[in-house]
């Protein structure tokens, strides 16, 4: 992968232990048992490479004592000639077992991927709006490489390794178990060394993570923020807690470091040492004509081999623990309750009037903390309806409710008459047309953007929804106009035209209802003015709700609710309420407060 | 690249022992085939026991040397890496610290937190690697070279074919892959850029009913991906192979030739022995500085990435002989002041601005979005430098006064609220690091932010998350607020700060603000009329001109463009119904 430094780390020695590694097995392995034949073909190609291998310094230690030593060429040309082969072979195994594990691979992790992505799809509002989407993210991105990184070089290896663990030994015992034991010398040595190592680099290495954790979780703070950061002329002490961490990490990033990197040279001796001593020994054994000069040959190049398979298991069971670990994070994102599915007898909505009734609604985010309490209220075909009250009095919950991006506790909503409940996600959601506070936008081109109202709409008739809801004169003063492919979240646009391009999305979408969440918060009055326009003429027949701080738009409502701590207090329009002298009095008296003075003044 | 090493310089002691020690390990690794030749050759043909055990135990020791070598290298080089890393990080650090705002501007915020993490990551790393790998495979490839033709010249002419092949081999799959690979990251990009919007944008997706037009979407990014990993990973693949063969083909070629020498009388079998292992030596250490290539082409774009913000001049400086008297009064003018944000004068935000503010006035701005108020305001505590004309704050241009100084009397809460995680009171305390506890809960009182924080269970003390996460727009709207009068400021800026706030909490701060302004000049931008109707002063913005100043009453004597704001809001039925 891209990333050899950090990643290898990660990889080899901050192991997440899997809670429950049998039934996540199972289902992995519902993923490749799709590749059931190549799989098996893949073990017959690791075996056969294994054996290969083994057989590779075998005829080596032939060559020397059978034809190189009694000078026999014919025999050692015929020889090498089948080594030649082998060797071939080998290679061509070697290739064919990696090809098709990484087609293996590739194609769960795309399914695993795909899988993951498309729950999220049917995964309700709810879920997205609890969870940390950093975590989601991490678990359909990072956790899906630990099981690519297994599945195309880890279990192959684990296997191989094995085999040509067997395999030595049991060569290397039939050639001479003498030699055998005492090229084994070292061997508890390396197992004592590198467990009592890497209990130390785990340790450091997983500090080491914590404190890049801190460290880069300081820097994106401060970077993001540095503007704020220069207004209140705090660099010298955020320098100073920059350093503070920098240190910290700098302390343990040595230890990590030097523990993991001592591993190399101390295999490296043992290896020597394996190697002079079979060297010596083997030497003295020749001497006693116990062995061939041959079968040292074959021993040094098996101690070699030995000792790499050995050292590479430890680290592939960790991977494999790893990876275990990881599919089960994303498997538990599978495992999220999704929303509910459609009744079997829920009807398509259709020609849809617009008629919008709560009936005694409901609604709690965590039980025993009532939002909406007992919300009833009807909005004829065509009605605007104005949704006023303080932050937090459970305006946004109406429309979330709606839209059944949550399910009410109790109560009813009804639309033309039906339940919604007995409707179609699909033909409720599409029959309404929203406009968010906060104005989502997507990493395309302009025009696909507000395409997203109506993917088959024409670009002509893109244009003219962007006309509607004058957005077209900053578009075409942007480099590329239409085509001007925005950054994520549309982050290079003032909020106020995000705003416009989702106007003209809803504009172009042409629903039955319409749903403003404010929506003119952030547009300067004038663009709003002319927002407002194009909206009058889009709400004309339309049943609309409203949402919105200013009472320019909401003097226009057919019934205002004014909500407060989850309850409809007040209702009426504007000239009512007034009249009532309650909390929108006071609402629109304190906005007007400052004119109060000034009609006096006049 | 220079420049960077320099970074290395206070460690040189360090920098200089790795190769050194590692020298020595290599050293004694490549002794250890030619002692074993001599075992073979003189021990054990001639039965001469002593010799083998004498060789043997010259082994082990050999074996030992090299051992403190590897793990001095080990230990020098992870002292020298990790310093380097550290004191890289902190030099780039300071200098973003330093950065003005059109610096941050154009190099967008994403970009520096990578070159801040990530490629100071991948620079250390390639220290770490050099000191180790990149001396160590050179070395294990030249020894070895050294080696085989001192043990027999006529058998090194392999070498002279097998190396150029392996190296042929490595280059070209190391040429095709690096754009393959980084095609693959830029489909990962495209995969992670897809699964976050479908969890930023899950409202619209779903209002919409896009589900399935989002699983296209991805499916295709996934199959890209897909597509791509297996060309890159499927060109790697075939690499280790035919590496391989090439080796194995060459030791064969080592037993023919050796074998032949042999027969001859040219050689002894323990030659031939040591021979292949330094073939197998020399083969491997090739491939290991392949793979140091690759990891060096890739750090290389980081080197770049790094030194670019380095070398970038950072362009608002203090003033070599700076003013550092105290702003006093906080009377502010606009003197025919231009303003760009590029160096293109075409592009110019702001036109001609000319305006003054007394001490303690509040002036209000108005405008339709990106008519440049933000702009202007920004000026002020000198986020970016006029173009044209100047500023002058207490009779004096900003750019004379000290930059702590200026921006230390200003209080300014901007447009996006920006929040730090830590506590509430840790927050509003930016505005005044030794604020008490009272003067904390006074500005927050006047913030209207009071009664919500004593409504969470830890008070002040609760902890807020990553930029405020755990807070609604409001709610961070005012604790911003609250940090940035704390400090009481001579001037005090309002960048729209109670968009996300309700009409009745927005008088209240309002009026609470009111008896605190007295003391300070204080700009407001805003879009709701009643915001600002009670200013000294209301500016019209229109295409980075002025179009209209005065008060509320003159405006709406004289400027239709206010009229027009004015009837959007309040329509011209307002006062008689109220």
């Amino acid at each position: 992968m891209p990333e050899p430094g950090r990643g290898h780390h990660n990889r080899v020695h901050t192991v997440i232990k899997p809670k429950n590694t049998k039934t996540t097995l199972k289902r992995l392995w519902h993923y490749l048992s799709e590749h059931k034949i190549r799989l098996f073909t893949v073990l017959i190609l690791v075996a056969a490479t294994s054996a290969l291998t083994l057989v590779g310094p075998y005829l080596i230690g032939k060559a020397i004592d059978d034809y190189i030593t009694p000078h026999d060429l014919t025999g050692l040309f015929h020889l090498l000639l089948i080594m030649a082969v082998v060797y071939a072979l080998t290679s061509l195994f070697t290739w064919l077992q990696s090809y098709t594990m990484i087609n293996i691979s590739q194609t769960t992790v795309r399914n695993l991927r795909k899988d993951a992505f498309d729950k999220l799809q049917v995964l309700p509002v709810g879920f997205f709006d609890t969870k940390p989407h950093g975590d989601v993210i991490s678990r359909l991105t990072n956790d899906i490489d630990l099981i690519n990184n297994a599945l195309s070089t880890s279990l192959t290896q684990i296997f191989s390794s094995i085999i040509t663990l067997l395999g030595t030994i049991s060569l290397m015992l039939w050639l001479s178990p003498l030699l055998t034991l005492v090229s084994m010398i070292t061997v508890p040595i390396m197992f004592i060394t590198t467990s009592i190592i890497t209990k130390h680099t785990r340790r450091y290495f997983s500090e080491q993570q914590k404190s890049l954790g801190i460290l880069d979780g300081f820097i994106e703070e401060n970077i993001s923020g540095q503007k704020v950061v220069k207004a209140f002329v705090r660099e010298t002490e955020e320098i100073e807690r920059f350093e503070n961490t920098n240190a910290e990490l700098k302390n343990v990033g040595i230890k990590a470091q030097i523990y993991s990197g001592i591993i190399g040279p101390l295999m490296n001796v043992l290896n020597n040492m394996g190697f002079a001593i079979v060297a010596g020994v083997g030497g003295w054994l020749a001497v006693q004509h116990i062995i061939t000069v041959g079968t040292i040959a074959v021993f040094i190049n098996y101690t070699r081999q030995f000792t790499r398979p050995l050292n590479e298991l430890a680290n592939q069971i960790n991977t494999i623990q790893s990876a275990i670990a990881g599919a089960e994070r994303l498997f538990e994102i599978m495992d999220e309750m999704t929303e509910p599915a459609d009744n079997s007898d829920a009807i398509e909505l259709t020609d849809v009037k617009g008629d919008v009734e709560f009936q005694d609604v409901s609604f709690s985010y965590k039980p025993g903390e009532p939002i909406l309490k007992d919300i009833s209220f009807h909005a004829y075909s065509g009605q605007t309806i104005a949704l006023v009250g303080p932050t937090g009095a459970g305006k946004t919950t109406i429309v979330n409710l709606l839209m059944r991006f949550y399910d009410i506790d109790s109560g009813n909503i009804f639309i033309d008459g039906y339940d919604i409940k007995q409707i179609t996600r699909s033909s409720l959601r599409s029959s309404l047309g929203i406009v968010l506070q906060d104005t989502y936008l997507f990493s395309e081109s302009i025009m696909d953007n507000i395409r997203y109202g109506r993917l088959d709409a024409s670009d002509d008739e893109v244009k003219v929804a962007a006309r509607l809801a004058n957005a077209e004169q900053f578009i075409l003063s942007l480099p590329d106009g239409y085509d001007t492919v925005l950054s994520e979240d549309g982050g290079d646009l003032s909020q106020g035209q995000r705003q416009l391009l989702a106007i003209a999305r809803a504009i172009l979408a042409d629903p039955a209802i319409l749903i403003l969440d404010e929506a003119t918060s952030n547009v300067d009055t004038r663009t709003e003015q002319h927002i407002q326009e194009a909206m009058l003429k889009l709400m004309e027949g339309r049943t609309s709700f409203v949402i919105a701080h200013r009472l320019s738009t909401i003097r226009k409502a057919d019934v205002i609710l004014v909500i407060n701590d989850g309850q409809i207090i007040e209702r009426g329009n504007h000239a009512q309420l007034l009249k009532q002298k309650g909390f929108y009095y006071n609402l629109y008296m304190s906005q007007f407060s400052n004119i109060q003075d000034l009609t006096n003044a006049i | 690249m220079r420049k960077l090493l320099s970074y290395l310089k206070p460690y040189w002691k360090s920098t200089l022992l790795a190769p050194i020690l590692m020298f020595i390990e290599v050293t004694c690794d490549l002794l250890q085939p030619t002692l074993l030749a001599s075992i073979v050759d003189n021990g054990v043909a001639k039965g001469n026991l002593s010799y083998i055990i004498r060789t043997g135990g010259l082994m082990l020791c050999i074996a030992l040397i090299g051992m403190v070598g590897g793990m001095g290298c080990t230990l020098a080089s992870s002292i020298s890496s990790q310093h380097f890393g550290a004191d890289l990080r902190s030099a780039v650090f300071k200098k973003i610290q330093s950065f003005s705002f059109s610096n941050i501007d154009r190099f967008k915020t994403s970009s520096l937190i990578t070159r801040l993490t990530n490629d100071i990551t991948q620079l250390q790393m390639m220290v770490l690697m050099s000191l180790r790998m990149m001396i160590r495979a050179p070395l294990l490839f030249i020894g070895g070279i050294i080696m085989a033709i001192s043990l027999n010249a006529k058998l090194s002419l392999i070498l002279v074919v097998s190396i150029p092949l392996l190296i042929l081999v490595l280059y070209r799959t190391m040429k095709k892959s690096t754009p393959l690979f980084s095609m693959m990251q830029q489909k990962l990009d495209r995969v992670n850029a897809v699964i976050r919007e479908n969890l930023s944008g899950v409202r619209v997706i779903k209002a919409f009913v896009r589900a399935e037009h989002e699983k296209n979407r991805f499916a295709t990014a996934n199959d890209d991906l897909m597509q791509v990993s297996l060309r890159a990973f499927g060109l790697i693949i075939i690499m280790m192979p035919i590496v391989m063969l090439i080796m194995n083909l060459s030791i064969v070629a080592v037993l023919w030739l050796g074998g032949i020498n042999v027969a001859a009388g040219d050689m002894e079998v323990g030659q031939v022995m040591a021979y292949i292992n330094y073939i197998t030596q020399i083969l491997f250490s090739l491939m290991m500085i392949g793979n140091m290539l690759l990891f060096i082409t890739r750090a290389s774009a980081s080197i770049q990435r790094v030194n670019e913000v380095l070398d970038t001049p950072v362009d608002i400086r203090n003033n070599p002989d700076a003013d550092f008297t105290p702003i006093s009064s906080g009377h502010v003018s606009f003197e025919n002041v231009s303003f760009g944000y590029s160096e293109n004068k075409e592009h110019l935000v702001l036109k001609g601005i000319n305006f003054h503010v007394q001490s303690g006035q509040t002036i209000a701005i108005l405008g339709a979005t990106g008519a440049g108020k933000s702009t202007l305001v920004s000026l002020i505590p000198r986020f970016y430098d006029v173009t044209d004309g100047s500023i002058k704050v207490d009779n004096r241009d900003v750019r004379s006064v000290d930059l702590a100084t200026l921006r230390s009397s200003i209080g300014i809460v901007p447009q996006d609220t920006i929040l730090f995680s830590g506590s509430i009171k840790d927050n509003i305390r930016w505005g005044k690091k030794n604020a008490t506890d009272e003067e904390i809960i006074e500005a927050a009182k006047i913030a209207q932010a009071h009664d919500f924080i004593t409504s969470f269970p830890d008070g002040y003390e609760t902890q807020l998350g990553q930029r405020g996460v755990n807070l609604s727009g409001g709610q961070k709207q005012r604790i911003a607020i609250a940090r940035a009068i704390i400090k009481k400021p001579r001037i005090l800026i309002l960048d729209d700060s109670t968009s996300a706030v309700d009409m009745v909490t927005e008088q209240r701060i309002q009026q609470g603000l009111k008896q605190f302004i007295k003391e300070c000049t204080t700009f407001i931008i805003a879009q709701r009329i009643s915001s600002v109707m009670d200013a000294d002063k209301i500016l019209i913005l229109s295409d980075g001109r002025i179009a209209a100043q005065g008060t509320h009453y003159e405006l709406l004597k004289y400027s239709s463009i206010y009229q027009d704001i004015y009837n959007s809001q309040l329509g011209e039925g307002a006062l008689i119904d109220a």
